[in-house]
């Protein structure tokens, strides 16, 4: 599973992208956040408030219910700011 | 049309290219954005525009297609810039052609309102006190959401 990172996300997690194996029982993308919380690397302060967070599967915006698998593309950010 | 880059554009010229040739077309409008020297108060020396390679184009599309199916549109371009940009310097083009200009200046409209919520930029401003990330705003989610379809 590759994971990007953007914005200030990426600024506290400390990388902008990585390649993760995620143990099997992490079936969604809230679940797969409290993983990343768990594993320390700045993700404890990147996810703090994951009302400022978007997430993005196969790049199209998603909820948090939303199923992750191996081979997806999961993208992690603030609100967008473009325009 | 969607363009994603680096590079400057030049308003005119687009524009024309748009129309060349279509003599149906009637009406023509266009946006750009720029950068402001200031912002909540600061004082902003430059910018730096960063994107998601892949997502910004997908999002992009959707939004000019949404459009191309809400209103009869002869031509339509979204330009995007990204990278370092300092105050005075074009950041984005929508333009949207039509017979009438009903079409014309409403689908531009939705073009930009829509893109500011949904295209993956971030904008990370200098500042006396260093690098600010932009907060989004709510108001900009208003703005996108008046256009809703009930």
């Amino acid at each position: 599973m590759k994971l990007l990172y953007f914005a200030w996300v990426r600024a506290k997690i400390g990388i902008g992208e990585e390649t993760v194996s995620p143990p099997a029982e992490i079936r969604d993308v809230a679940g797969l956040i409290d993983w990343l919380k768990a594993r320390g690397a700045g993700g404890a302060d990147a996810f703090a408030d994951l009302s400022l967070i978007k997430v993005a599967v196969n790049q199209d915006y998603v909820e948090l219910d939303h199923p992750v698998a191996a081979g997806d593309e999961v993208a992690f950010f603030p609100p967008v700011t473009g325009g | 049309m969607i363009r994603v880059q680096q590079e400057d554009f030049d308003l005119a010229a687009e524009l024309k290219a748009m129309t060349d040739g279509n003599h149906q077309i009637g009406g023509l409008t266009s946006f750009v954005g720029l950068v402001r020297d200031i912002a909540g108060g600061e004082t902003v020396s430059a910018m730096t525009l960063e994107h998601y390679p892949g997502m910004t184009e997908k999002q992009l599309a959707e939004i000019e297609d949404e459009a191309n199916r809400r209103w009869p549109l002869d031509a339509s371009l979204i330009i995007h810039r990204h990278g370092r940009l300092e105050p005075g310097d074009q950041i984005v083009l929508v333009a949207c052609a039509s017979a009438h200009r009903e079409a014309a200046f409403e689908a531009c409209h939705f073009l930009i309102d829509w893109l500011k919520t949904k295209a993956p930029f971030w904008k990370l401003e200098d500042t006396p006190d260093g690098g600010k990330w932009v907060d989004a705003r709510s108001s900009d989610d208003a703005a996108a959401a008046r256009w809703a379809e009930s």
